[in-house]
């Protein structure tokens, strides 16, 4: 048998899920103990190009309750032409097309390595995806230049019959009609007062007139011709939307001194999702929201214009001084489940050097699926190629993005489904899979993932219900089944089921198995999202006494220090961003989130990953740091000074030069991969930005410490945060001095 | 009362003509028709004309300016020989008559035709009238009968002759019905004729004098005085002979003719046919007349006929013959002398002339002997009645004083004119009233505009002295600024205020100004100098912050000046010093237009800005509904297409450069379209916004453009406008949000402007503003009415006063096919000094020419913005009300968003103090408003009026017109709070109130069953009438509750002009037209029984006009009008006449465009063919008859008017 490490890498590449533990135990009791809960990572889009999709309808267990889809792990009768549903055991009958299988002809969904397989399936009329341009256009001059440059390109990337539409604001709200030659039409909206969708679409023309008295004439052609207005083919209005977007004016109302831009950011989403809300209900839709700063008019408001008021920090936020926190929150997340309930995502890229918002804003991406992507100005490549990727296209020269998912968890009887952390939001399903105790969003087996990419992980929780008095007969296997039903971005509809099993294991006999079961990164991740989960909604401190409590025997350090759960530096803004990030990335990506990776290049040898601590940095080494976030290059001290002179000029110090292109080629590689855009910076020892370094390295040199840890003794640290080894000696003498 | 009237009316006037006959023949004879006959008799034609159709009548003959002439002449003929009847009978005058009328008879009937009863009375009117048709008689008569008259008249018969020719065939067979007596007319006529043009001959001489005296007389004191002297001399001289030989044809007409030629040959015999004929004689028989004329004509006579001419009636009563006489020879001179007086004009001053004359008058009683006795005797009655008239005399000189001024002079060569006075006082005897007034017999408002035109067009009108009463605004006349403000800018009431509130309450007269600030000037008139007193501002009065102007003393060598207004004394700042010559006048005087003139602009400082900030430049927002009704009816595509050549035409103050005014452009149907025209676009941006219920402006830059950079982008906007809606299905439109919108962007731009609002149907969207249809006749003449002309929602006044406050004027245009509310629509425009226009039932086809004249003129008139309005005036009276389109948050500031050419704000006065007599009444009406250009001004208008403490004075010195004018403004807003009917009998009450003071305090003593009336307001009953039959106080059953409101408010911002004939329209007879003269026919009275079925007449009353076809039309008229001589064959939907090639139809068309050149909004034509079914409307015009919709004609309500009076008197 393969190691536990391979079966997992195995089980990843095939399915997609990390689970934290391979051996479940038993018993409510045992799995309780274990303090990391049975639970996994899925990515439900995972790439697999070795993976055909079946043109066929999945064939689905007849118990109304149940509908599991029909796996490799089902027990069949091929002369009986009769299946037993692993889940709730109801035996069903084969569908007629069925009648052929026997043993050698099975259908792909019973082959065990088809645990993972991919349904096209028809469902009413294929429907293009939408995409909502809505723009900001209280911007420097030279910022709405740039974006509208991107948007500009942008529809050259976007498939030709998506549909696509424009809503600028500043103070005020235009939705353009795409539709109209000549005159370009458009409909203004006042950036205060909130609308009902009702109130939206009637001004927007979208509703059908009550009067006109034909009662029974299917309201469809009418419903179109209007919402086409607003969103059209781009093969259709290429042209016309390009000289739009190219005669886009910065907001003409006049800013006075010591004022903010009024930007009406809260009522131009409402509109939008009103707009899609009353022409696509249930369609894959993207609204994408260009901000270059925070809104400040209107619902929704996070600041209000005077510079004087600086926008809220954590120190308001904490003294409970942000005036418009909490309205604006619970306005954006009004919307968010709008748009969540009708399978609009909604992507934000806020480009601006102040925050702008993102923390009230966060949920409309956070609960629908979409991007969130943070810069300092659209003039920035960071911005321009992180928006480019957006439209990547995978190996089939297709989108990297689905819409209008829906995930189901079908559990064996012994387990029940707690809850789920990722850019979902319940729909609320009950059945009889579902734990009445929550972790993440829970009480339900079905959620919405209104858009994923390939990447996007969820992170599942799952409580073991068997009580303890019932043992699993022994060699049972526990049983999740994941369907995701999705609309892909050719616009079929697809279902993808992914079944996997685990062995029940009896946590008292079989202790070393369970523990040699465990996935510590999945753990870790796993662990960690919950941890930011609480954290959005918990305040700061409990939550890390909760992980300190729960977690006190895992390797938590760089957690803790990480932005996802420390508020310290960073602005609400930030912190939402790198929250966002977390919670959907997969395993691999959310490791380098927490714990960043640190190369070292120097001549003495290749490139090697070393600790991520002050003693690694050192003057004759070039650093390559990747937080995911950002990609730090840092050129030790005689380096620096060695690049400074031109020696890498010279041809006689080739050598040096290869030196400092190797980390620039390596940070490219990851540059290709990345979405978002990492922040790229590239620096040097006493360099200002060399602070993004630091303040992730393991101060185990502080200006005040005893410790010659490393005895090159790299760069001091100035900090009052404890080192790691601080950190292990505490945990050690608690570990031992406490059970619990 | 009507009986008692008649007859007194009767009488008069037959007194007075035998009066007059006498006189005139001696005095006139001579001088008229030696003097240019021809000259003087072309003008007074027209009057004549009406002239004697009035004198026919009675009383009111003056007034009837009768369209037939002849018929005038014959009524007066009648008259004479009524008056003479009646006189004989009574007092046993006939038969001197007889004799006298004989001789006199044909000056007599000239004479007295024209001067005595009318002059008196009705004062010239009647005389040019009975002159007229004399002349026209003569015209006729010339060819046939007496030869003598032939030679002289002849030439001023040519003159008419086109004229009269026409008229005289038409008359004739109208007539014929009445005239039973025709042919003893002519031979009357002929016979008379002989005689008075001898008498004439012999009297001329004197007359001339007057004549010439007249013209100037005319302007100032009663018009009709100077224009019948004028005409008198030569329609007298011409009158006696033609006249009678017109009235022989004429006589073919009505009883009047007969009456004449009764009257002057055998005046007895006239007479029988006189009772023949109809009541009209009888009437006149009745004697009333007589008295009547000789005791108005005395007084009131040459200053104020009209006025005398009812108290002739009563005099009637009084000995007949003595009235007789009187009026006679009264009437006649006053005229004369009046006109003599106004001759005066020469003489200057007026007053002192009249004391003579009045004196004279009055003492004329007995002085009737010094007058030619001749006459009176004729009049037989003539001396008795001349002392009365002379006694009378007095009265109304008194009032005339002021306006006989001239006469001084008079006096002199009046020596005739006692008989005059004299003879006036006789008529009273003729009591007999025949049941009805003869409509020739009341006073006519043709006569008095033409007497007035003759009298005061010829000269300009300086405007130096104060307490001078202008022209009347009828009358075509040049200003000159000496001093006080042009009449253009401000008209009073009363050029005479009573000194105390005492009088004002007892006379009840109303003390008003009309004022309109920027009234445009003609192009010999120049536009206000503008005066720029420096970085501090315009010098003002420390206390009460009038402006510089000639009313203030300086004094201490020029150091400091005294106010005139509030005394007080200021210092004048250095930079403004300067040294006074020995007169205590300032040295540079004469080069500061503030120091020497009445109007006059400042540059206003900073100081005078809104927030102290120099104003942008103003703006002009075009909104335009482009819901389904107005695209359909063709209104979308019409304002597109004519605004892309419009909008180079925006005002501007200096002709060479570009409009500062930048224009914006919103559609709007349930939602409103904003366009973004920005120069740099390549197209225009249309931004909707839906959100109505809070409106807001979407954009900022490019919304308000300039055109010129513009351009491109605008015309292709308005080219698409219209296909863009083409196919719109959408029928619910909102209007409030569309103002508000309009003013959002004002209020974006920082600037002041104007909305246009093209609009169409009654704004039903949910949105504010919101109406439902509450149209309800049966709410019509209950006291539930009024809620029809209140808004019925309070948001508009909320908004209009928050435009008001932005400076944001809204026009609005509408184009409904049913029911708008246009009360509610209206409210605010006529808060933000804007206009309404109203095209029910709007077709491109047939509106289209009409609509784009009045956008046209509305887009380029010029007009300030953000404008407010004070009054300022001497301690002791008060500015305490106003009437316009304007906006008032507190008592005395007049806020108007926007002012224009055309708007009139009508100010009252009252007295909180005494004023003295000394230094007059003075008033000075400043506005300060941004100019098309965004500069900040203030327009100065000064106006001094005189003091009096004699009721006599005030009552010599008034202008009926604008005394209508305040009425009319003041009864249309009073509807909003009261019932109608008690507005009405409030208003006639009043005005009963105003000639019974008179009656009471300035009349000479006569029977109360006589109605006089002061000169100068012998009118005002006709023109009350009018405003009480008009459509808003008295509707009828087919006009809508939307044209009522919308009239309403249409008349509230009408200066004297308009309202004039809007409520006495203008009805110009066109068969007489003469294609070779630039004047224009002279009008006839809006009587249908004036109306030849023969004839083609034109009616304009400011907002329509329409050409009125009789069946019996001539073919050749109809073939030179219409292209076709069948009469069947008009097109009754023709909305402009055929461009024929032919002098007549060339002529026509020239006449219609001048006419609508004339009034602010664009007049469409309606061919009006008789007994047609349209002619209903047109009869609606007819103000003089009664209304289908239960208004009083004239004659009627003159009687409820004397019955009113004598209930007040008693």
């Amino acid at each position: 048998m393969a190691t536990y490490q391979e079966f997992i890498q195995q089980n990843e590449d095939r399915d997609g899920v990390r689970c934290s533990w391979n051996l479940w135990p038993s018993s409510r009791l045992e799995a309780t103990r274990l303090v990391v809960p049975v639970s996994c990572l899925y990515t439900p889009l995972k790439e697999r190009p070795d993976l055909p999709p079946v043109q066929y309808e999945p064939v689905l267990c007849s118990r109304a309750n149940c509908k599991a889809v029909l796996n490799p792990l089902c027990q069949v009768d091929f002369r009986a032409k009769i299946w037993a549903c692993n889940f709730c055991f109801q035996r069903n009958s084969f569908p007629p097309s069925y009648a052929g299988i026997s043993e050698v002809n099975q259908p792909a969904e019973l082959m065990p390595q088809f645990s993972t397989i991919e349904y096209i399936v028809q469902r009413g009329p294929p429907t293009p995806l939408i995409f909502l341009y809505v723009v900001d256009t209280c911007l420097e001059e030279e910022d709405l230049q740039a974006l509208k440059e991107s948007l500009q390109m942008s529809l050259s990337l976007l498939p030709p019959n998506a549909l696509v539409g424009l809503i600028t604001f500043g103070r005020m709200i235009q939705v353009h009609e795409l539709s109209c030659e000549g005159i370009a039409k458009s409909f203004v909206f006042r950036g205060t007062k909130e609308l009902t969708p009702k109130q939206i679409q009637e001004m927007l023309g979208l509703m059908k007139p009550a009067t006109s008295g034909q009662q029974g004439k299917p309201l469809a052609p009418h419903d179109t011709a209007a919402s086409c207005r607003f969103l059209q083919p781009v093969e259709a209005v290429d042209m016309n939307l390009t000289d739009l977007l190219g005669e886009l004016q910065r907001d003409p109302w006049p800013v006075p001194q010591g004022k903010r831009p009024l930007r009406s950011t809260g009522i131009a989403l409402s509109i939008a999702i009103g707009l899609l809300e009353g022409t696509f209900p249930n369609t894959g839709a993207r609204v994408m929201l260009f901000t270059g700063g925070p809104p400040t008019q209107g619902p929704g408001m996070v600041v209000g214009d005077e510079l004087k008021t600086p926008i809220r920090s954590w120190h308001d936020i904490q003294k409970d001084n942000a005036r418009h926190l909490k309205k604006a929150t619970k306005y954006y997340e009004a919307l968010a489940n709008r748009a969540a309930v009708n399978g609009h995502s909604v992507d934000i890229y806020a480009c601006a050097l102040d925050q702008t918002g993102l923390l009230e804003i966060k949920c409309l991406s956070n609960l629908t699926g979409g991007h969130i992507v943070m810069g300092d100005s659209f003039n920035t490549s960071l911005f321009k190629q992180t928006f480019q990727r957006v439209f990547s296209k995978d190996y089939n020269g297709e989108f990297r993005m689905a819409f209008g998912g829906t995930l189901e968890v079908k559990t064996s009887r012994e387990l029940k489904v707690s809850g789920a952390i990722g850019p979902c939001v319940s729909l609320n399903t009950k059945g009889p899979c579902v734990s009445d105790n929550e972790m993440g969003v829970g009480g339900t087996c079905q959620w919405k993932i209104c858009s994923l990419t390939p990447a996007t992980t969820l992170a599942l929780y799952f409580e073991v219900v068997n009580q303890h008095n019932a043992p699993v007969p022994q060699g049972g296997r526990g049983a999740i089944q994941f369907v995701t039903q999705y609309q892909h971005s050719n616009t079929q509809r697809r279902i993808r089921v992914t079944t996997i099993a685990r062995n029940w294991a009896d946590a008292q006999s079989q202790i070393q198995h369970i523990e040699s079961s465990f996935d510590q990164e999945a753990s870790a991740v796993l662990m960690a999202r919950l941890g930011v989960f609480k954290a959005e909604s918990e305040e700061g401190p409990d939550v890390l006494r909760w992980l300190d409590r729960q977690l006190i025997r895992l390797f938590m350090f760089h957690l803790r220090r990480s932005p996802f759960l420390q508020v310290f530096n960073n602005s609400p803004d930030e912190s939402s961003y790198y929250r966002h990030h977390f919670v959907r990335q997969d395993l691999t990506q959310s490791l380098i989130m927490i714990q960043p990776i640190l190369y070292s290049y120097s001549f003495y040898g290749p490139p090697e990953p070393v600790l991520l601590d002050s003693s690694s940095i050192l003057p004759d080494r070039i650093l390559l740091m990747d937080t995911f976030f950002q990609l730090v290059i840092y050129h030790g001290e005689t380096i620096a000074q060695w690049r400074k002179a031109g020696y890498q000029e010279m041809a006689e110090y080739e050598n040096f030069k290869q030196l400092l292109q190797a980390p620039l080629d390596d940070a490219q590689e990851i540059l290709q991969t990345r979405f978002p855009m990492p922040r790229y910076i590239d620096t040097e020892h006493g360099g200002s930005q060399a602070r993004f370094l630091l303040s992730k390295v393991n101060p185990s040199q502080t200006h005040n410490n005893l410790y010659a840890w490393g005895q090159e003794s790299g760069a001091p640290i100035l900090t009052d945060d404890v080192s790691l080894q601080v950190f292990m000696d505490h945990l050690k003498k608690l570990a031992v001095s406490s059970s619990a | 009362m009507n009986v008692n009237q008649q007859p007194h009316m009767a009488s008069p006037y037959g007194q007075p003509q035998p009066g007059y006959q006498g006189y005139p023949q001696p005095g006139y004879g001579g001088g008229h028709v030696p003097s240019g006959y021809p000259a003087q008799y072309a003008p007074y034609n027209g009057p004549g004309s009406a002239y004697q159709q009035g004198p026919p009548q009675g009383m009111r003959g003056p007034p009837t300016s009768g369209a037939p002439p002849v018929s005038g002449a014959q009524s007066y003929s009648q008259f004479g020989q009524g008056e003479t009847q009646n006189g004989p009978p009574p007092m046993g005058a006939p038969p001197q008559r007889p004799p006298v009328s004989q001789t006199y008879t044909p000056g007599a009937v000239n004479l007295s035709g024209p001067q005595p009863p009318f002059s008196q009375q009705f004062g010239a009117p009647p005389v040019s009238m009975q002159q007229m048709t004399n002349q026209m008689a003569s015209m006729q008569v010339g060819s046939t009968a007496p030869s003598p008259a032939g030679p002289g008249y002849a030439p001023p018969s040519v003159s008419q002759a086109a004229m009269s020719a026409p008229y005289t065939p038409a008359a004739p067979p109208s007539f014929p019905p009445t005239s039973a007596a025709p042919s003893q007319p002519p031979p009357t006529e002929a016979v008379a004729r002989p005689p008075p043009q001898s008498y004439y001959g012999a009297p001329p001489p004197a007359q001339q004098p007057f004549p010439n005296a007249v013209p100037p007389f005319s302007s100032t004191g009663p018009t009709q005085p100077q224009a019948p002297p004028p005409v008198s001399p030569q329609s007298f001289p011409q009158a006696p002979p033609v006249s009678q030989p017109p009235f022989s044809t004429a006589q073919v007409p009505p009883g009047p003719t007969q009456s004449y030629g009764g009257p002057l040959p055998p005046t007895q015999p006239s007479f029988s046919r006189p009772l023949l004929p109809t009541s009209q004689p009888s009437t006149f028989p009745a004697g009333p007349p007589p008295t009547s004329t000789p005791s108005q004509l005395p007084g009131v006579m040459q200053p104020q006929p009209p006025v005398s001419q009812p108290s002739p009636y009563h005099s009637g009563p009084h000995p007949t013959s003595t009235g007789f006489p009187p009026q006679v020879g009264a009437p006649p001179r006053p005229p004369f002398a009046g006109m003599q007086g106004p001759p005066m004009a020469p003489q200057g001053p007026p007053l002192a002339s009249q004391g003579p004359p009045m004196v004279q008058a009055n003492h004329v009683p007995p002085t009737q002997p010094g007058m030619p006795p001749g006459p009176i005797s004729a009049s037989m009655s003539g001396p008795p009645p001349q002392p009365g008239m002379q006694g009378y005399p007095p009265q109304q000189n008194g009032a005339f004083g002021q306006v006989r001024g001239p006469q001084p002079g008079y006096t002199g060569p009046y020596p005739g004119q006692p008989n005059y006075g004299a003879p006036p006082a006789a008529p009273a005897p003729a009591p007999p009233a025949t049941k009805r007034l003869d409509p020739d017999s009341v006073p006519s408002p043709i006569q008095v505009i033409e007497d007035d035109k003759a009298n005061k067009g010829s000269e300009p009108f300086t405007t130096g002295v104060r307490g001078q009463a202008p022209p009347l605004v009828t009358t075509k006349f040049q200003v000159k600024d000496q001093g006080n403000a042009s009449p253009r800018y401000i008209r009073c009431t009363a050029y005479n205020m009573p000194c105390n509130s005492d009088m004002a309450k007892q006379s009840q007269v109303p003390l008003a100004a009309v004022i309109k600030p920027l009234a445009p000037l003609p192009p010999d008139e120049t536009p206000p100098y503008l005066v720029d007193h420096g970085e501090s501002g315009p010098i003002r009065c420390n206390r009460c912050k009038a402006y510089m102007c000639p009313y203030m003393q300086f004094i201490e060598g020029g150091r400091r000046f005294q106010c005139g207004f509030c005394s007080c004394v200021t210092e004048v700042p250095p930079h403004y010093f300067q040294h006074l010559d020995h007169t205590g006048k300032r040295v540079d005087c004469y080069d500061r237009p503030e120091l020497s003139m009445g109007s006059y602009e400042f540059m206003a400082t900073v100081d005078y800005c809104k927030n102290n900030k120099i104003p942008q430049p103003p703006a002009f927002i075009f909104l335009i509904d482009v819901s389904y009704n107005a695209v359909k009816n063709g209104m979308v595509g019409i304002v597109c297409q004519e605004l892309k050549t419009l909008l180079d035409y925006l005002p501007r103050e200096n002709p060479d450069v570009e409009s500062n005014i930048r224009v914006g452009f919103v559609t709007y149907n349930k939602v409103l379209h904003f366009y973004n025209v920005k120069a740099s676009l390549a197209q225009p941006q249309m931004m909707v916004v839906s959100d109505v219920a809070d409106m807001f402006v979407p954009l900022l830059d490019g919304f308000l453009v300039n055109v010129s950079e513009s351009r491109v982008v605008i015309e292709s906007l308005l080219d698409q406008i219209p296909e863009m809606f083409a196919d719109t299905r959408e029928t619910e439109t909102v209007f409030g949000p569309v103002i508000q919108a309009g003013l959002e962007a004002l209020k974006a731009a920082d600037c002041a402007g104007k909305l246009f609002v093209f609009h169409s149907s009654l704004p039903i969207a949910e949105a504010p503003g919101k109406l439902k249809n509450r149209e309800d006749k049966k709410l019509v003449g209950t006291d539930k009415e009024k809620s029809l002309f209140q808004p019925q929602v309070s948001f508009y006044n909320t908004l209009a006063k928050e435009c008001v406050v932005q400076g944001c004027c809204v026009d609005l245009f509408l184009f409904p096919n049913q029911y708008v509310d246009v009360a509610t629509l209206g409210v605010v425009p006529t808060s933000t000094g804007g206009s309404i226009y109203k095209y029910t039932y709007f077709q491109a086809s047939s509106d289209q020419e009409r609509f784009l004249n009045d956008l046209r003129r509305d887009v380029q008139k010029p007009m300030g913005f953000d404008a407010v309005m004070r009054v300022r005036t001497s301690t002791g009276i008060r500015a305490t009300d106003f009437f316009g389109s304007f906006y008032m948050s507190n008592t005395t500031d007049v806020e108007l968003a926007g002012l224009d050419c055309d708007k009139t704000v009508t100010v009252e006065f009252r007295h909180d103090d005494k004023l003295s007599e000394e230094t007059g009444a003075l008033m000075q009406c400043a506005v300060l408003y941004t100019s098309c250009s965004g500069q900040r001004r203030l327009r100065i208008h000064n106006m001094a009026v005189n003091c009096c403490s004699q009721l006599a004075d005030l009552y010599r010195n008034c202008e009926t017109d604008t005394v209508i004018n305040f009425f009319a403004k003041y009864a249309y807003r009073s509807v909003l709070s009261s019932p109608i009917k008690n507005v009405r009998d409030s208003l006639v009450n009043q005005c009963a109130q105003i000639l019974a003071c008179y009656r009471k305090n300035c009349a000479s003593p006569s029977s109360a069953g006589q109605l006089i009336l002061p000169e100068c307001m012998k009118l005002l009953p006709v023109y009350l009438n009018c405003v009480l039959k008009s459509d808003v106080l008295q509707p009828g059953a087919d006009i809508s509750l939307d044209d009522r409101a919308y009239l309403r408010q249409l008349v509230s911002t009408m200066d004297v002009s308009e309202s004039h004939v809007f409520f006495y329209p203008r009805l110009l007879p066109l068969q007489k037209l003469d294609v070779e003269s630039i004047s224009l026919p002279v009008a006839v009275r809006d009587s249908e029984e004036r109306l030849s079925r023969g004839g083609v007449y034109l009616l304009e009353n400011g907002l329509n006009i329409f050409l009125w076809v009789g069946v019996n039309a001539q073919q050749e008229l109809l073939q030179n009008i219409f292209g076709t001589p069948a009469f069947g064959q008009i097109d009754p939907n023709m909305t402009s006449l055929p461009a024929l090639d032919n002098p007549f139809s060339k002529r026509l068309r020239e006449i219609i465009e001048s006419v609508r050149a004339q009034r602010s909004r664009y007049m469409k034509l309606m061919v009006v063919k008789q007994e047609d079914k349209l002619e209903l409307i047109f009869k609606h015009f007819l103000v003089e008859d009664k209304s289908n919709n239960g208004g009083a004609s004239y004659v009627d309500f003159l009687c409820h008017m004397h019955k009113e009076i004598r209930q007040l008197l008693s």
